[in-house]
Order: structure tokens, then sequence, then C-alpha cells
């Protein structure tokens, strides 16, 4: 199979073509903008046809998307960061409409103070919204989650809005070699969107959204949302079996690297994962037994996966590329309430924050967290959370510091 | 040019069919009810309607509605944009023939006055700019009503909120004056906007009737007449809302492609009796009458239609 060089972003936008969407309402943001801009391309000289609106703001833009889906439409968009915070409240509201569409989130750190390079504070904020999410490694992961993120998102088992996660700038802006499916594969492993559930029409009038007085229909509403979303682990399952066949490439909840003998392992997410194999395969070289967990699907949460990968190991250390102030790592957090019920749990758990607002993780620092983690498996007891930050970055933050003179040199 | 009313000429021609069935959770003597009561009269059942949170998301409340039509939900601040995915979404569908043309709906958006004046605006600018093809209903009431009655752009000056009440400070309550969501509405060149009022029924429904001949954004502001929120007997709302009238606060007009044209010229009465009938305008007049605001509400009046050169 022929494979084309290109952008995490132009395989976003691959993936809404190749599912021959309906509807993209859109907003620019950086550094999603360049979905949204091929996406104008395609529909506006036939390529895709689809209808392409530009909206006033990503509020707006999710309500828009959301009501389409609502009306049956095939829907995809796309934002980043601070969009996706602007957009908050709709990504509850839409999920309760229970439309399946999907939004790519490129992620981008928050303000303050305001940059461009990426972290996952953005898409875990979202982590509670009743959105799936599966975050992408490679842009091919990329095209291909988009794919899967449609038929799952439309599975009457599930009904669930689904986001696809991928790093600003280290994929977004990254060319990769990527092998795009044969439509023709795409149609045998996605079915036409002809939902029965949703759709406004004069002879089956229905409301969505309505009112509800009273906890008990609240409570009944939202834990179905709750159930919609875990089934979506063994929809996950079905989809991934039969992309694999059509495909020839396998996507699991959670991907091993060198686990089999591995005696500590680092858990990863996102294109930061690939510098994370790097580590693990220069550690093993040095004689270190140690693998990597990427976890590819946050929500629903993969805790039996989870589980199964790291039961009986000395040790665990999650690498959190977000921060929840006065908490730690996110994702630490989560594995380990997944963990407590595991007989067989590891001896410890260590927490690393890296990569906040794009920072580079050096090779020196992923020797420290495999070092660390090794002797806290040792000692069976767990550390952090630790932020990841060199000396020389140190020094450099200094140097700011007093050019910005909140210091005397 | 006297403005002439063309479908609706008798009260009798107004269809007797109802389409706001009774029996909602709203307040009772709601204006913004009865004004959209009038409305679906002309508009029918083949609506989808896009709600902003406000009284009127408490029309449906699970397992009801009052609508042979639909309904859909939306937030605060995005109805219009619900609305551009609702109708983006049937035209494509039709167009790819997934749906028949005898499906297809009008798309209705229903905000208050919070909504319309406030958090939707830049959904609403957008929609307008976009040339969407939709009506938009806004009922105001002239506050946050659902949440008990603040301060809302729309609230006129003198009017008693609970987060601009009378006070030492300002005696008069109220010290802004009232949005002008109308030439906000115009500067965008939509094809209609009409002003009504649950009163004036002919008025009202020619209105929709002239709307629905256009293409694009239908803008219509209904003066919501609140006896929860402004203080009177549920009984009185029909005087409130011709006192509105005919004093000639709430102008009734419209506006196609831009020029403006008064539907009704009233006689103006003094702006004191309507005031009168509102406890929310009380303390202009009790323990000591404020002549001065009185004065200033009826000069603001004056000033508009002298404006206006009938």
């Amino acid at each position: 199979m022929n494979a084309d060089m290109m952008t995490g972003n132009l395989a976003a936008a691959w993936g809404a073509r190749l599912a021959d969407v309906d509807y993209v309402p859109a907003f620019p943001i950086t550094p999603q903008t360049e979905i949204v801009e091929a996406l104008s391309v395609w529909c506006g000289n036939g390529s895709l046809n689809a209808r392409f609106v530009t909206l006033d703001s990503e509020h707006s833009m999710m309500t828009a998307a959301g009501a389409a889906a609502a009306t049956g439409a095939r829907v995809f968009t796309a934002t980043s960061s601070q969009g996706l915070l602007h957009a908050f409240e709709v990504l509850y509201t839409i999920a309760g409409w229970r439309v399946p569409l999907v939004l790519v989130n490129v992620s981008r750190a928050l303000a303050s103070p305001i940059t461009l390079e990426p972290d996952h504070n953005d898409v875990l904020a979202a982590r509670d919204s009743g959105f799936l999410q599966i975050h992408a490694e490679t842009c091919q992961e990329v095209v291909d989650s988009i794919l899967m993120a449609y038929r799952i998102a439309e599975d009457p088992r599930v009904c669930l809005p689904v986001m696809v996660n991928l790093d600003g700038f280290y994929l977004s802006f990254t060319r990769e070699p990527v092998s795009l499916p044969d439509p023709k594969m795409v149609q045998a492993f996605l079915p036409p969107f002809r939902p029965t559930h949703l759709g406004f029409k004069a002879s089956a009038p229905h409301a969505l959204g309505t009112a509800v007085f009273g906890g008990a229909t609240y409570s009944y509403f939202r834990h179905q949302i709750h159930l919609a979303s875990m089934n979506a682990l063994q929809v996950h399952e079905e989809a991934s079996v039969e992309f694999e066949r059509l495909c020839g490439r396998r996507y699991d909840v959670v991907e091993g690297y060198r686990l089999d003998d591995a005696e500590d392992v680092l858990i990863m997410t996102n294109a930061f994962a690939s510098k994370g194999k790097g580590a693990v395969d220069a550690a093993r070289a040095e004689g270190r037994r140690v693998g990597l967990l990427r976890l590819r699907m946050i929500r629903p949460w993969p805790a039996d996966a989870i589980r199964q990968a790291l039961q009986g190991r000395r040790a665990v250390a999650v690498l959190d590329q977000n921060l929840s102030p006065g908490q730690g790592g996110i994702l630490f957090q989560e594995v380990a309430a997944c963990l407590y019920h595991e007989a067989l749990r590891p001896r410890a758990l260590c927490s690393f924050i890296g990569g906040l607002g794009g920072k580079n993780i050096s090779e020196g620092e992923f020797r420290a967290i495999f070092e660390q983690t090794a002797e806290a498996g040792i000692n069976g007891q767990g550390i952090g959370p630790i932020l990841l930050y060199t000396e020389a970055e140190h020094r450099e933050m200094v140097q700011l510091q007093v050019l910005a003179g909140g210091l005397k040199s | 040019m006297t403005w002439q009313r063309e479908t609706f000429k008798k009260i009798k021609q107004i269809p007797r069919e109802e389409h706001v069935l009774p029996g909602t959770a709203l307040c009772a003597g709601c204006g913004g009810l009865e004004a959209l009561r009038l409305a679906a009269k002309v508009l029918g059942d083949d609506v989808v309607y896009v709600n902003a949170a406000g009284c009127f998301t408490m029309l449906a409340a699970y397992p009801f509605t009052p609508f042979k039509g639909s309904w859909l939900y939306t937030t605060m601040g995005s109805a219009p944009a619900g609305a551009q995915g609702v109708r983006d979404a049937l035209d494509v569908l039709i167009a790819k023939g997934r749906l028949s043309k005898e499906e297809d709906l009008k798309v209705v958006v229903l905000g208050g006055d919070g909504s319309t004046y406030d958090m939707a605006l830049s959904s609403t600018s957008g929609a307008i700019t976009r040339k969407l093809d939709f009506y938009y209903f806004c009922y105001d009431n002239e506050a946050y009503g659902n949440t008990g009655m603040q301060l809302s752009p729309a609230t006129p000056y003198g009017a008693r909120t609970t987060t601009s009440p009378c006070s030492l400070q300002h005696p008069s309550g109220t010290t802004q004056e009232k949005k002008d969501i109308f030439e906000i509405w115009r500067a965008h060149k939509p094809p209609y906007i009409a002003t009504v009022a649950p009163r004036y029924p002919l008025d009202l429904e020619e209105k929709f009737a002239r709307a629905s001949k256009f293409t694009g954004p239908k803008l219509f502001l209904a003066l919501s007449a609140c006896p929860t929120g402004w203080l009177y007997d549920p009984g009185e709302t029909p005087e409130v809302a011709k006192l509105a009238v005919e004093t000639g606060l709430w102008p009734l007009k419209e506006a196609i492609n831009g020029v403006i044209t008064h539907t009704y010229i009233p006689k103006r009465k003094p702006v004191e009796e309507y005031l009168k009938l509102q406890g929310r305008f009380r303390h202009l007049f009790e323990p000591t009458r404020q002549d001065e605001a009185i004065r200033h509400i009826q000069a603001r009046v004056d000033d508009y239609w002298k404006q206006v050169n009938v």
C-alpha cells in the first residue's frame, strides 16, 4: 500500500473525508486550523459532498454540530485548547442529546500564560462530559481512529459523541507517512449513517433536551450515558477486529510496548509516547527490564485492560502531560484507582509530570524516571508527583526572570 | 403611508386551531406565551423550536410538551447556532434525498431577553450574517425572569429588579436605558424584523404572515408582559400590554429589508398610566413621587416619536 507524507492535521481532515461526512461546522484556532482549511477546500471543489459553515465561536460551532447530528446528518468538527473550553457546556449538552458526531481536538496547553504548544489539560478537562476519548500517537492513527470513532459513536449500543485527540505541533504539523484506507474498504467498515432514534421531521415530531424535574429522572438519563459509554469498550473491540481484517492495522484500547518481561512499566499517552518508546529501547540496551503502556482510549476508561497489563509488575510510573493544581497528574489518579482491587498490584506507583506546554522530555529525564521508578519498586514506596524540569531549563528560566526584572542578577 | 393589513383584517380570520396547547408550567398570565400562541397559528405544526435557557425552557418538561411540532433545547448562548445546525442538516438531507421535501420544517428560535440581548448576541449576529433561513422569537419581559427578575440589558430606566433595586444611591432603580436590539438586528440587514404585542393579535398575525414570504432571518421582538416579574395581577396582562403600546413605550413596527414602518400609531397616553399599573415602578410614585424620573421616561418616549415623525 502506498503511503503519503502528511501532517496530523491533514490526516484528520482525511478521516472526515473518508467517513463521507455531511456537515462540517468550523471555527479556526491554532494548531487545529489546517484541518478546517483542508475541509473547506474539499467541500468547495466537491471532492467531499458536505456543507461547510463557519460559526462565530466554538460554543456556536459545537451547538451547530450537535444540532445537525440530532437532525440526522453525519457531522465532523475540530477544535483545540481554549476553543474546547469555550465550547465546554455544549459538550455536556450534546452528549446528553446522544448524538454520534466526531470532534477532533488538537491538544494545546491552556492559558494562562497563553501558549501554543501541547499538553493534555484541555482534552482531559472534558473527560467527564460524556464524550468518548481516543488519543492518537501517530498521523496514521489519527485517520484510522476517526473512522473507528464514527463506527463506535453510531453503534446503537453507544450513541455518544467521540473526541479524537492529537498533539498540537508534535503531530498536527509533523509530516509522517500515512497510508490512506481505500474508500471501498471504508464503506465496508462504516455503514451509512441512518439513525432511527434521531432526526427532526414533519411526520415524526419529537422533543430533545427537555427539562426534567427531580433527581430521579435526571439520574436515570445521566446513568444511561454512563452505561452507553461502558458499552463502547466492547464496541471498540469489535471495530478493532473488523478494522484489522479490512486494513491490516490493529488498535486496542491500550497498547503495550516491550511489556512481556518488563519489571517496571511507564504509562504515557499521545505523541510523546513515541519518545517514551525510544527511551524504553535505550533503557533495555542498558539492561533494564522496562516497558511502556500507552493509553489510547481514555473514555470509557479501559480499567480491565490496564489492570491486566500492570498486574505483577514491580513498579509503575505514570507520566502525565497535564497538571491538576493541588492534586497532581490526572491519569495517575485514574490508574491508581483501578489498581486498588488488583491482588497482584505493583509494589509502587510513581507520578511524573512532564511535557507541559510542549516542553521536551529529554533522554536524561526518561533515565531518571526509570531509575527512580525502579528504586521505588524496590522500596515498595511510591513517589511523586515530580515535575520533570532540567537544570539547563531552570537556568534559562532564571535568565528570563532577570530580563523581566523580577529578580536581581 | 398607512400600514395596511392584507391577510388578517378581522379577528374572525385568526385560525381557531391551537398549536400551543394549554397546561404548561409557565406562569398564569404570561404575555410571552400568549404571543407565542398567536404566532403559532401562522407558523403551524411543521416547526422545530430551538430553545435557549429561559422561562420558555419550562415549556418542554419531560415527558410533556405543549407543541405538536418538535423541540430542541440548546444552551442560553447558542440557540441561533442550534438553528443553524438543524437548518443546514435539513437542507443537506433533503438535497441528498435522505429526507423528502414534505418532511421539511420551519426552524424557530425561542429566546428570552437575557439570551437575546446578552449572551446569544454573538450567535445571533453570526446567524443573521450567514443569512440563515429561520425565525427568531424573543419573548421580552425586560429582565432575567426565570431566575427571579434580575437586571438585563432589556430592563428599562426606572424599573426595579432584584439586582437594580430602588436604593438611596439609585432611587429610580434601573439607571440604564433599554438596549435597542431592534436597531442592532436592523444593522445586520435581515429581510424582516418586527415588534409585536399580545394585545394586538391582528397586527401580530399579519406580521408572521408577511415574514413567511421571506427567506432568511425573520426576527420578532414580542412584548412579554410579566405578572410575576412586573408585579401586577395576572388578569391584567392584556391591559398592561395594551398600555405599553398606547403610551408609545412599545412601538409596533416592522422593518422590511431595513425600511421601517410603524404599524400602529398610538395616541400616546401619558406613560404614568402604564407605570402605575406595575409594582416594578411603584417606587416612582410612593412613598415619594419621583417626578424627575417619570418626566425622564416620558421625555424618552416623546423623543422617540418625534424622530419617527408621524
